[in-house]
């Protein structure tokens, strides 16, 4: 769509790192936060992923100076900064809601924390500019927050938070409240700005799809605790704990049972991963990590597919009514109907196993 | 149908506008009409002269102005505040400022005249009998402002909630604290400008009321605009009604000069 060129070097000098020390905040009887420990690196663009109410925003939140916690810290660059006031934190925020001041235009939005800081306004119109420039809406300078769409003000939004030079960057759900395609394009966008200021950026989101695109690492959490920090690749394909596992990208349990680090499942016997006792355990597998093939004698049973483009998601029911997700290529898929019998395979690889859970 | 519908509306059109337009165009015709001069515009003419009414007009609207500031110094940061710390508060708050309009301003005033009277007996020798008397000052009585202070509640309180009610305080006040604004600059110059059509509407509500309160002033004993217009109907009545007609046209006026204010507002804020 637009191509952001310019380049503002001056932020590159100083990336920050942030901390988090054990964390704990209550709101009456519920536990937002419940020892937070995490520590996001200079530069780095860290999200925050969860379902809601797992205390994501309300780290943030803390980190921007809107909450206190009821103990632990928050340190910047090795500062504790937990007392010290939201206008005083150095932090830029685009929040979820649209929060562009009504009755200011693009560039005095932009320019309002310049002014707060008493720039002379020949100065700051000048850096809110730029800045407009920056996120690619130089021409709309002059428009106020209603006539511009919701992927414009959060652009603007963007800009301003940008426009004090902060340390660090705070995105809360900045996408949630836009289309499908815009949400795509002002995402990318998002992430070519913070490599390009290389300013450290903390991004909450409930969509995983969101966090794994564009986060160098993202921070899984659930009910106030951490529960994995690890880059996307790695979260997905070594996921530390089932409830990441469920949580990140589509997930099947087949039951199997566990002896001796091997676990007999499917009528095979492979190596597993995950601290769990012997027994009965379920076995965690992608749907493209699931082989079907048509087979006359197989006791399984294809239910459903459903067609995504490249590959064809298909149901299978095995012979104890467990229900597995597994993806086909396309040009495989063809002649499967529903009803078909099939057999299911899983790779001879390592597979995560979690405790068995009653249904 | 729909004939018959549209026939009913000009009824009813009609019915309200005789209701309404009959005293008014009575009382224009009596004061200008005097029988066996044929019309005439003295009456008019007359006020300017008239002992007593730029004094008292003048001490309604410096009454008025101080109500305004007042109820808004208090009444603004106090729901703001209400809002952003203490929303389950909200119905207490609400019940408090409409208790005016549930007590007869009968019983308010004779309450106020009770502690005044009582007061200066009873503080006689300490430093606050003057105050009792210096809020009692005929020129400038404060005591009347404090009075219109607690009746202009509801109104401000509903128009105030209204426009709270059209923006998203929360948001605008972290905005602007992230963007490094304290917490007055983050009121003044990000939530206030936003509620300019509230502001507005609670500024008028007050001024139409302190212009056209009679019960309080008049057994407090004080003389602005109201009473004088009493006062002077008892001696001059068809000066009175001019000066009655001559009020209605400036507080129309306002009033339309509000609604144009606040119509550019609306019309803004639709588009987007």
């Amino acid at each position: 769509m637009t191509h952001m060129t310019a380049t503002l070097p001056e932020t590159l000098e100083k990336a920050a790192t942030v901390e988090f020390r054990g964390l704990r905040r209550e709101f009456g009887t519920t536990v937002a936060l419940d020892g937070l420990d995490l520590t996001v690196r200079p530069g780095e663009f860290l999200a925050l992923l969860g379902p809601s109410g797992c205390g994501k925003t309300t780290a943030l939140r803390m980190l921007a100076g809107f909450e206190h916690p009821d103990s632990g810290a928050v340190l910047v660059d090795g500062e504790d900064v937990t007392h010290v006031p939201a206008h005083r934190r150095d932090a830029g925020m685009v929040f979820q809601s649209y929060s562009l001041f009504p009755h200011l235009n693009a560039v005095d939005n932009v320019a309002f924390g310049l002014r707060m800081r008493k720039v002379r306004t020949a100065q700051r119109r000048a850096r809110a500019a730029e800045l407009l420039e920056l996120v690619g809406l130089g021409d709309k300078g002059e428009r106020y927050p209603h006539q511009l769409s919701g992927g414009q003000q959060q652009r603007i939004a963007l800009a301003r938070a940008l426009a004090l030079r902060p340390r660090v960057l705070l995105l809360d759900e900045p996408l949630s409240a836009l289309d499908a395609k815009v949400r795509l394009t002002l995402r990318e966008e998002i992430r070519r700005l913070q490599q390009e200021l290389g300013i450290t950026t903390l991004f909450v989101t409930h969509d995983q799809e969101e966090a794994l695109s564009v986060a160098d690492r993202v921070a899984v959490m659930r009910a106030g605790r951490l529960e994995q920090c690890a880059e996307p690749a790695e979260l997905y394909g070594r996921p530390a704990t089932a409830f990441v596992a469920e949580f990140v990208g589509t997930m099947s349990r087949i039951p199997g049972e566990l002896t001796d680090g091997t676990v007999q499942v499917l009528g095979q016997r492979l190596p597993a991963d995950g601290e769990v006792p012997d027994g009965a355990v379920d076995v965690l597998v992608r749907p493209e990590a699931v082989r079907v093939h048509p087979d006359e004698q197989g006791s399984a049973r294809l239910v459903a597919t459903a067609f995504l483009g490249a590959v064809v998601r298909a149901t299978v029911r095995l012979a104890d009514g467990t229900e597995v997700k597994a993806d086909l290529p396309a040009h495989e898929a063809t002649g499967l109907g529903a009803g078909t019998a099939v057999g299911v395979s899983l790779p001879e690889r390592p597979v995560l196993v979690s405790e068995r859970i009653q249904k | 149908m729909a004939r018959r519908l549209t026939l009913w509306r000009w009824i009813v059109l009609g019915l309200a506008a005789l209701y309404f337009l009959v005293p008014l165009g009575a009382s224009v015709i009596f004061t200008v009409d005097v029988p066996g001069q044929g019309v005439t515009f003295d009456a008019y003419t007359k006020i300017l002269s008239t002992d007593g009414f730029l004094t008292s007009l003048l001490l309604s609207l410096e009454l008025a102005v101080a109500t305004i500031a007042v109820v808004l110094l208090l009444m603004v940061p106090a729901m703001v505040a209400l809002r952003l710390g203490a929303p389950r508060l909200r119905p207490v708050v609400e019940v408090v400022c409409s208790l005016p309009l549930v007590v007869p301003p009968i019983a308010f005033v004779a309450g106020i005249a009770t502690v005044l009277k009582w007061g200066p007996e009873y503080l006689s020798r300490t430093p606050l009998f003057e105050t009792f008397v210096v809020i009692q000052d005929d020129s400038f009585p404060v005591v009347l402002v404090l009075a219109y202070v607690v009746m202009a509640l509801p109104f401000v309180y509903r128009a105030l909630d209204a426009g709270l009610r059209a923006i998203d305080v929360r948001t605008l006040v972290e905005a602007a604290r992230s963007c490094g604004a304290s917490w007055p600059q983050a009121l003044v110059r990000a939530v206030l400008p936003n509620l300019r059509g509230a502001l507005l509407n609670a500024a008028f509500l007050t001024l139409a009321l302190v212009l056209g309160e009679f019960t309080v002033a008049s057994l407090l004993g004080f003389r602005p605009f109201a009473v004088w217009i009493y006062d002077v109907g008892g001696s001059q009545a068809q000066m009175s009604v001019a000066v009655s007609v001559l009020s209605l046209l400036v507080t129309w006026a306002l009033l339309l000069a509000l609604a144009g204010a606040g119509g550019r507002n609306r019309t803004a804020s639709s588009r987007g």
